[in-house]
């Protein structure tokens, strides 16, 4: 079976209110080198096959359709092999 | 005139526009489940506000699919006229309804209080009752209001004179051009943060989204005037 | 002992016999008197589910084994009362055959150890309380106590206490209407989050979580079972700890999407008609729920835990039985109504499964795998745990602060700098920060939200409103636990009064530290003799409440704070009233008396950096009278706001007035009093009052008629609160300014 990993971050040039305040933390915390903090969604989803190519090409309209906004974010996955349970 | 209130797993204040059709229109008004598939019948149709499907993935991204939503797309070809009010307005930015999307309040928190809106154009069926530029007070209750669109997508909601409300003083929650409420190109499609059906009587604060329900009422009257009489 | 007759599926559980030699029964909190006790009930040693079963409903949570001697103190009748304490909420009659039902409830524990979830989960608690009664919840109250706001963690608690609550009301759409915040030192670590919920129902529909007729199905409708807060009754049950922060599993998290649903689903079922019984998964979740049930019907349930839905792979039956997974609720239906029952929740998407049947033989059989894995009886469950008459002492520093002088303070000579740093205290000081992260407004019927004395509900399709107000002053309470008793209760009728509302009933949430102190559970006893006098005297019965003990850590036990839910009746909509002064040239009285009373106030713990001596004095035949005769004035129209003295005293109360209803005041009063006790002391049964010119003269004869004193003591005007002692001026500050400080303390701490 394959696992997809699927990360959806909020695009480079929208303001990011949660990766700022995050930023901001990070800095009165003492860690000024902190910078250009990002919040996103990470899912896992487990297809029931074993085609990658297909696997693939399922994945990107499942982003498209649901799992990103496109007009606000963006989104890249990648697949992995899961060990048969 | 008939009034659907659609009905999604999660939905909230479905009881609210409900009640405030009741009240301030006397009209008929329906509750329309999320399976269903035709809003045939209906000249108004309302989304509500809430949390369809516990706004858990976005705000409004899973209600998009239900079935109901198609039959919104096939009312809105037809020229039914369609408000969507805080998840309401996120749904219709979901399903590409209206243009744009919705981010967190910069506080990143809910923010609950009475708002002053300015009401940007009269011509719609939703405003004709409002003066351009009239101060009105209509309450918010939201975490993700912060609406956005791109550069290009503003230049033409400007252009086409999309924009229906903007927030009167200080900006709630970080919107572009501090909109609150949008329309489509056809000006039958609204979508707005804030509570009309909140503000129809001075015992819950404020009347100030009262006449957004009387006036697309006279709207569709006007429509229909020569079949009602 | 015989041999057990039932056998235990999970291989790394302890036998009954390990049980009984390696005492495993005492970390579960069990005495080992109390386990003496279960083995004769069951005739041998129990299993490892059995003890489970045992320990967490005999847990002080579910069985009030410590503190029931003293709840049945409480006046628990009254003409109006439908439904007193012991099922899942009160109900009182507001006529026209509609109902009130409320409750409070604590969420301590868990929000100490995470406040998000703690807090949320508190929430849904309390709403599954009052929708499995049958009734439809109209809105959310609360109580909160912090240490004090200076330290992170503080602000932390604080912060997602808050979101936890805003984040599971907002969604579920229940209007968070009201409530109170307090910060003191006396709840460092030990934060109290206390959740009330308010519903209406008709007498006809009134629920009854009652397992009847042998043999019909009992069905588990909800997520699926977890393995989240196992042992969460017994650990509410105990003082925190390094220890008990280790322990964090014990907290769920909670799915107020999932509960809206389920709201939903249960009250379409419920007026369907197709059920004989329904109760909430709370603490002690299937456990409780099945051996309540069964108890109420006097019959017995068994219940087939492979059917049970699990969330996780490998549970064993004590897992199962003692898991706290949230928005699970627990029905019994005949066969007949099974098909529309379950088609009902099926449509809202919801697990519906039949897990268990009623039997005739009062017994809790569960049975996994084709074995039956513990066989209990069910009344010994549900009412055989030892009740406990704790030692009772007197504390030594309540035997010394009787002779302290608290008019020994020397009067400050800058008044208006003492209300201004009164106004920037939080516990004072304005809670918008707080509220308006609350959706205060959904289904609206909000017409007085958060930040007057009381919460103001319309009950739709008629003329009436609800009115409620949660209130303690736990300061009082440490100082003169009785004498604090009865405030707590005054002081919330008094609000809901104020708001134009005839009080009905309270709902209580005694949050104490540990009984097994005598002098802590002397404040127990002492402050319920105080309430349930309170009680009497303004006939509001105790329909319910909740017990919290144990709120201690290693400095010690948090103040004694008995919350009071109150909610009272607002016979037309005309009658409702604010605190915020309404027009220029309205007349504004004080009415009640002063005197010099410091002991516990704002003013003497923020200005002297002391809490002694006694607390004020309250005469509850003098309040009575003065709160039937401030209602009477109210319902006859003559009053344009009225607002309770409480916490800062007149002056606090003026600034407050002054600052909602966005105007000024020229105040003067004449007094024999020092200046200071004229603006801040705390003496009771007071209420400022503002009402227009024409009808001044009749309001000020309708009060003195009573009996009760009253003065006129200014008139609203202008945009600058002035007061003006025996002549000489003590404040002149412009009304914005004091809303600019007591609206910044809040979002200035927490930047």
């Amino acid at each position: 079976m394959l696992k997809a990993i699927v990360y959806v971050t909020i695009k480079e040039n929208v303001l990011d209110p949660q990766g700022s305040a995050v930023q901001g933390a990070l800095h009165k915390l003492g860690f000024p080198e902190a910078n250009h903090v990002r919040i996103g969604k990470y899912m896992e989803i487990t297809l029931d096959t074993n085609n990658e190519q297909e696997a693939a090409a399922k994945v990107q309209v499942m982003c498209e359709k649901l799992l990103a906004n496109t007009v606000v974010e963006d989104y890249r996955f990648e697949l992995v092999q899961t060990v048969e349970a | 005139m008939r009034t659907a209130v659609l009905v999604f797993p999660g939905s909230n204040c479905d009881v609210d526009c409900y009640k405030a059709i009741e009240q301030t229109l006397g009209t008929p008004v329906e509750y329309v489940w999320h399976q269903e598939t035709s809003l045939d019948g209906f000249d108004l149709i309302l989304v509500p506000g809430g949390f369809s499907y516990g706004d858990y993935l976005r705000c409004g991204a899973i209600a998009r699919f239900a079935p109901v939503m198609d039959a919104v797309k096939v009312a809105v070809e037809r020229g039914a006229f369609v408000l969507g009010v805080c998840n309401g307005f996120q749904i219709l930015l979901e399903s590409g309804l209206l243009p744009g999307a919705m981010r967190k309040n910069t506080s990143l928190k809910f923010i609950c209080q009475p708002q002053m809106l300015r009401v940007a154009r009269n011509d719609l069926a939703f405003t004709a009752e409002y003066a351009v530029g009239e101060e009105i007070n209509v309450p918010i209750a939201h975490g993700e209001g912060n609406y956005y669109c791109d550069e290009a997508t503003l230049e033409e909601l400007k252009a086409n004179n999309q924009i229906v409300f903007t927030y009167a003083g200080t900006n709630p929650n970080g919107s572009v051009a501090d909109i609150a409420g949008i329309t489509n190109k056809q000006g039958n499609v609204v979508g707005m943060m804030p509570h009309p059906e909140r503000a129809v009587s001075e015992l819950l604060g404020s009347d100030g989204g009262k006449r957004m329900f009387t006036s697309v009422l006279n709207a569709w009257r006007e429509r229909n005037g020569a079949v009602i009489g | 002992m015989a041999q057990s007759s039932v056998k235990s599926n999970a291989a790394k559980e302890p036998t009954a016999a390990q049980i009984a030699e390696q005492k495993i029964y005492r970390q579960m909190g069990v005495t080992e008197a109390e386990y003496e006790l279960i083995c004769g009930f069951l005739g041998r040693n129990p299993n490892y589910v059995e003890i489970g079963v045992f320990s967490v409903m005999w847990s002080e949570h579910c069985s009030y084994k410590n503190s029931k001697p003293v709840l049945r103190k409480f006046p628990v009748t009254g003409p109006r009362v439908l439904m007193g304490p012991g099922e899942g909420a009160g109900i009182v009659d507001i006529g026209d055959n509609q109902a009130v039902v409320f409750k409070i409830e604590s969420h301590n524990h868990p929000s100490a150890i995470e406040p998000f979830q703690g807090a949320a989960t508190g929430v849904g608690g309390i709403i599954r309380d009052i929708f499995s009664m049958g009734s439809r919840p109209i809105a959310l109250m609360n109580s909160l106590r912090f240490g004090r706001l200076e330290s992170e963690r503080v602000k932390y608690l604080f912060e997602h206490v808050v979101s936890g609550i805003a984040g599971y009301g907002n969604c579920i759409g229940i209007p968070t209407v009201g409530g109170e915040v307090v910060f003191d030192e006396a709840y460092e670590g030990n934060p109290l989050v206390n959740a009330m919920c308010i519903g209406l129902i008709n007498h006809d529909q009134i629920q009854r979580g009652v397992a009847k007729g042998v043999g019909n199905p009992v069905y588990y409708v909800g997520p699926a079972t977890g393995r989240d807060g196992i042992h969460g009754a017994t650990f509410a049950s105990e003082e925190l700890t390094a220890e008990s922060e280790a322990k964090r599993p014990a907290v769920q998290v909670g799915d107020p999407f999932m509960e809206k649903l389920c709201l939903e689903a249960c009250l379409e079922l419920i007026a369907s008609g197709n059920l004989v019984g329904i109760q909430d998964m709370g603490a002690a979740g299937l456990t409780c729920s099945s051996a309540e049930m069964a108890a109420k019907a006097g019959n017995g349930i068994e219940l087939y835990l492979d059917e049970v839905p699990q969330r996780e792979t490998g549970m064993t039956p004590y897992e199962m039985m003692l898991s706290e997974s949230q928005e699970r609720m627990l029905f019994v239906c005949t066969p007949e109504q099974e098909e529309a029952a379950t088609a009902i929740f099926d449509r809202w998407g919801i697990i519906c499964k039949k897990v268990g049947k009623v039997t005739d033989d009062g017994r809790l059989r569960l049975f996994h795998k084709g074995e039956q894995v513990a066989d209990m009886p069910v009344q010994e469950l549900t009412e055989a745990c030892p009740t406990y008459n704790k030692p009772s002492k007197v504390p030594a520093y309540y035997e010394a602060n009787a002779s302290v002088d608290t008019t020994r303070y020397e009067e400050p000579a800058d008044l208006q700098a003492v209300l201004e740093k009164l106004l920037d205290v939080p516990s004072i000081a304005s809670k918008e920060w707080v509220y308006n992260q609350y959706d205060y407004m959904v289904r609206t019927g909000t017409v007085i939200g958060p930040g007057s004395d009381a919460a103001v509900v319309h009950v739709p399709g008629t003329r009436k409103a609800l009115a409620t107000s949660t209130d303690c002053n736990g300061r009082y309470v440490y100082l003169d636990p009785e004498m604090g008793g009865r405030i707590a209760v005054a002081e919330a009728a008094r609000n809901v009064v104020c708001s134009g509302a005839e009080p009905l009933a309270i709902t209580d949430n005694l949050n104490f530290g540990s009984p097994d102190k005598p002098e802590i559970f002397w404040q127990l006893t002492t402050s319920v003799d105080g309430m349930a006098e309170a009680c009497r005297v303004l006939e509001t019965p105790v329909i319910g409440g909740n017990v919290s003990l144990y709120n201690e850590n290693t400095k010690g036990a948090i103040y004694p704070t008995p919350v009071i839910g109150m909610v009272g009746l607002i016979h037309d909509l005309d009658h409702i009233t604010s605190q915020g002064f309404k027009a220029e040239g309205d007349a504004i009285f004080l009415i009640g008396e002063t005197n010099v009373e410091f002991g516990g106030s704002e003013y003497q713990a923020s200005i002297f950096n002391v809490v002694e001596g006694r607390p004020p004095v309250i005469d509850l035949a003098v309040e009575k009278t003065m709160q039937n005769a401030l209602l009477g004035s109210i319902q006859a129209g003559l009053v344009q706001s009225a607002h309770d003295l409480s916490e800062g005293g007149l002056g606090v109360a003026l600034a407050e007035s002054c600052i909602s209803g966005k105007r000024g005041a020229s105040v003067s009063i004449e007094s024999t009093l020092r200046a200071d006790a004229v603006l801040y002391s705390e003496s009771q049964s007071r209420v400022l009052v503002s009402t227009t010119q024409a009808n001044a003269a009749a309001f000020a004869e309708a009060i003195g008629k009573a009996g009760v004193p009253i003065a006129q003591i200014g008139t609203v005007t202008g945009e600058t609160l002035n007061v003006s002692i025996n002549g000489a001026s003590k404040i002149a500050a412009q009304v914005s300014k004091l809303q600019q400080i007591w609206k910044d303390a809040i979002p200035c701490r927490m930047a």
